[in-house]
């Protein structure tokens, strides 16, 4: 618990840092203009996005994170369409930027009171969640300007190695 | 609430005078008064049938609410209401309010309780902050909270008695499941099969709060409280290890099999009967074996809780199908049986002295996952079930989608308790018609975080309209008599009475009720939010009620809220994904029914 409370307050100076601007900011267009080492697709800000080629095959990362939104699944409902308790993430996504959403999954969030009681937990030390944070916003990002649909996306491109052995290292050895 | 004290008190000399434990014999004596709810089954037995009938199929569509009570809190309301005397009471999702409202008073409040608990503990209750309701027992009410905490409380004040912490939800331990007193004890389960957790059913004193036996759901004889000799499965003795000899090195550790469905008590053979959860992770790949005891049910000694016999319904499991619900207890011809209608869609009989399994039948014919269940004596795979290749996540693989399994993870049912109508004969069975996709990949464990493991897609059969069936079953031949389609998922608890009814709510948050024979609706009224609750009823100064909770939540409230995952091309005019959220908002309320005045 003491290392998710360093990360919750290392992540709120970086909203700081970042200054009301970046609060206020939304994501802007999440076209793909690069790539990264991994075979990640980036947007104009150097943001995380997605990429679907004509014929719907999604990149990588944004199937990985369709899988790995499991997690997530259990409070936000399939697709991020939201529960009768927590929010419609294809609705938050449009309103959050990547920063706002990293440091929210990171360190979580309290809405207490009003009868509701909404708690997310802090993921910032769970690496199941952490090793594919990228992936999940990729994903999310890609339902929330409705590029993406709730069925899972059949095809898509192969798993660059380089992302492989991002994962590993990341993970670790586990059981 | 005096003459009944004196009553008892009078009751409670006598019986101890025979030895007996007055606390068993004041639940059993109680239970059979239809006028009261005394335990959050009903009855010792599961069986949530009244012998109330001056509500009836003749005059049912008169029905009307005649008061209700907002409980100021919002999140699925699971369980229900108990009634003893003139004093009815609830408990609520986080924070776990408790009240005690007075009959005599239009449900004046009598007493409040309202726990102190670090609301860090509701991002580990992976399917809502859910409770399903309080024990009554000596004079005590009984409230397990979702830190785990037990606490006894003064029936008449509200005062703590005293209190004791089961579980750690650090560990990703939580309480959400109704406590039950047997004899002397109180027993809980414990919550957590997404995170890891490994399963328990922990008995304390009733009077101190002192921990009397723990029984494990896997790890040592000593812990599981099984005896290598005399504890059996499917006839024969477990032999030595067997909660263990199934896993691969420590994973029995982070083993899953969590306890967070209901207590039956037989006390005739002193056993009490309830089904273990999944074994964690979703990923079946990553735990190989049978992962015994999980999908199990056991039947413990009420005074040691040492197993007198288990039995696992669903080894190695590879799609979440929980065997924690309901074990109903009934006598089939002179044989004392048990019927469990399992999340894995198979609806059992079991002999509930010697673990047999009598029957085991689909009781919804979308099951796809497995042919049938071997009760073949003689045969190599005796009580396991034959499953179907096209369905096993396990041989499909990591990272593979194993599509189109029926049931979906949520099962066939969930923890919604089924009835049982002597009268009749009949199980009335609240279910679940969804199917789903299913992929495992590999996950880390990390203590308190979830520890899941798979994705899926829900949706309902392929071409079929409706996602849940209210089922009228045959126990002694396996078969449905009567099918009511429900659009969505039937997600509370039934009630049958003698007035010829069976009752169930709605996750659009009708409550209905319908002929108990023919499956006729009789009646319906939407109360204020979806219904995962438990339908009960009581009767006071000679006119008969009935009471259920409303406030949608609980899994319903994830996986439905927003609709599936697929379209539901049978709904036509109704639309595509058919989303609980076009129906129904966040409430937290008891409704209470009767028939006017002029009845």
């Amino acid at each position: 618990m003491q290392i998710s409370r360093l990360v919750r307050a290392f992540s709120l100076a970086l909203l700081f840092e970042f200054g009301t601007a970046a609060m206020a900011e939304a994501p802007g267009d999440p076209k793909a203009v690069k790539q990264d080492d991994k075979g990640k697709y980036l947007d104009a800000k150097g943001d995380p996005t997605f990429n679907i080629k004509p014929d719907g095959a999604v990149d990588w990362y944004t199937y990985s994170g369709n899988r790995r939104y499991g997690d997530c699944y259990v409070c936000h409902g399939p697709g991020g369409e939201g529960s009768s308790y927590a929010p419609s993430l294809k609705d938050s996504l449009k309103r959050l930027n990547y920063a706002e959403f990293y440091g929210i999954v990171v360190g979580g969030k309290q809405d207490l009171g009003a009868g509701q009681n909404k708690v997310m937990p802090a993921f910032g030390d769970n690496k199941n969640v952490m090793c594919y944070i990228d992936d999940i916003y990729v994903y999310l990002r890609a339902v929330s300007v409705g590029a993406l649909g709730r069925e899972k996306p059949e095809k898509h491109e192969a798993k660059p190695p380089s992302a492989a052995e991002a994962e590993k290292a990341c993970i670790g050895e586990d059981n | 609430m005096r003459k009944f004290l004196l009553l008892s008190c009078v009751g409670a000399a006598a019986l101890l005078a025979n030895g007996a434990t007055f606390a068993n014999d004041e639940l059993i004596q109680l239970s059979k008064d239809p006028k009261q709810w005394v335990m959050p089954t009903g009855d010792y037995a599961n069986h949530r049938f009244s012998k109330l009938d001056q509500i009836n199929s003749d005059n049912v569509r008169r029905l009307v609410p005649v008061w209700t009570f907002s409980t100021g809190v919002l999140r699925g309301h699971e369980g229900g209401p108990l009634v003893i005397g003139n004093v009815m009471y609830i408990s609520t999702p986080f924070p776990n309010i408790v009240y005690a409202l007075d009959l005599n008073h239009d449900g004046k409040i009598i007493w409040k309780y309202e726990p102190k608990q670090d609301p860090n503990v509701i991002p580990v209750m992976c399917c809502d902050t859910v409770t399903r309701g309080v024990a009554y027992g000596a004079g005590k009410i009984f409230l397990y909270q979702a830190d785990t905490t037990l606490v006894a409380l003064k029936a008449e004040t509200g005062a703590v008695v005293w209190s004791v912490k089961n579980g750690d939800p650090s560990k990703g331990e939580t309480g959400t499941s109704a406590p039950q007193v047997v004899k002397d004890k109180i027993l809980v389960g414990i919550s957590g099969g997404e995170f890891g957790v490994r399963g328990s059913l922990t008995a304390y004193d009733l009077k101190t709060g002192k921990k009397v036996w723990r029984g494990y759901s896997m790890g040592p004889d000593s812990d599981t409280l099984i005896d290598p000799a005399r504890t059996t499965s499917l006839g024969k003795p477990v032999g030595p290890d067997s909660g263990t000899n199934t896993w691969k090195g420590d994973q029995w550790k982070i083993g899953g099999g969590t306890t967070w469905g209901w207590y039956a008590f037989d006390p005739e053979l002193n056993l009490v009967y309830y089904g273990s959860g999944n074994p964690s992770t979703w990923n079946p790949k990553q735990r190989p074996g049978d992962n015994r005891w999980s999908m199990t049910v056991w039947a413990r000694d009420a005074d040691t809780g040492v197993a007198k016999w288990v039995y696992q319904m669903t080894p190695h499991d590879e799609w979440d199908y929980d065997g924690v619900n309901e074990m109903i207890l009934t006598n089939q011809e002179m044989r004392k049986v048990l019927v469990h209608f399992d999340r894995n869609g198979f609806g059992y009989t079991i002999d509930r002295e010697t673990g047999e399994p009598l029957v085991a039948e689909k009781y919804d014919p979308a099951v796809n996952w497995a042919t049938k269940v071997d009760l073949d004596k003689n045969s190599k795979t005796y009580g396991r079930p034959l499953g179907v290749k096209k369905y096993s996540t396990e041989q499909n693989g990591e990272d593979v989608n194993t599509q189109g399994i029926c049931p979906a993870a949520l099962g066939s049912k969930d923890e919604q308790p089924a009835a049982y109508s002597p009268d009749t004969g009949l199980f009335y069975i609240p279910t679940n018609h969804v199917c789903m996709d299913y992929e495992p990949f590999h996950v880390s464990y990390t203590a308190g975080q979830p520890y899941v493991g798979a994705t899926l897609s829900m949706y309902p059969p392929p071409g079929e309209p409706n996602m849940g069936n209210f089922t009228a079953w045959d126990a002694k031949t396996g078969k449905i008599v009567w099918q009511k389609k429900e659009l969505f998922s039937v997600w509370s608890g039934a009630l049958a009475t003698a007035g010829n009814l069976v009752f169930y709510g709605t996750l659009e948050g009708y409550l209905k009720a319908v002929d108990a024979r023919t499956g006729d609706e009789l009646y319906m009224f939407k109360t204020p939010s979806g219904i995962i609750g438990n339908v009960s009823t009581y009767e006071h100064n000679g006119k008969q009620y009935v009471a259920v909770l409303s406030g949608v939540g609980g899994w319903a409230g994830i996986g439905l809220a927003a609709g599936l995952t697929k379209p539901t091309e049978g709904l036509g005019a109704v639309g595509g994904y058919a989303a609980l959220s076009n129906y129904t908002a966040l409430g937290g309320q008891l409704t209470v029914f009767a028939l006017p005045p002029s009845f």
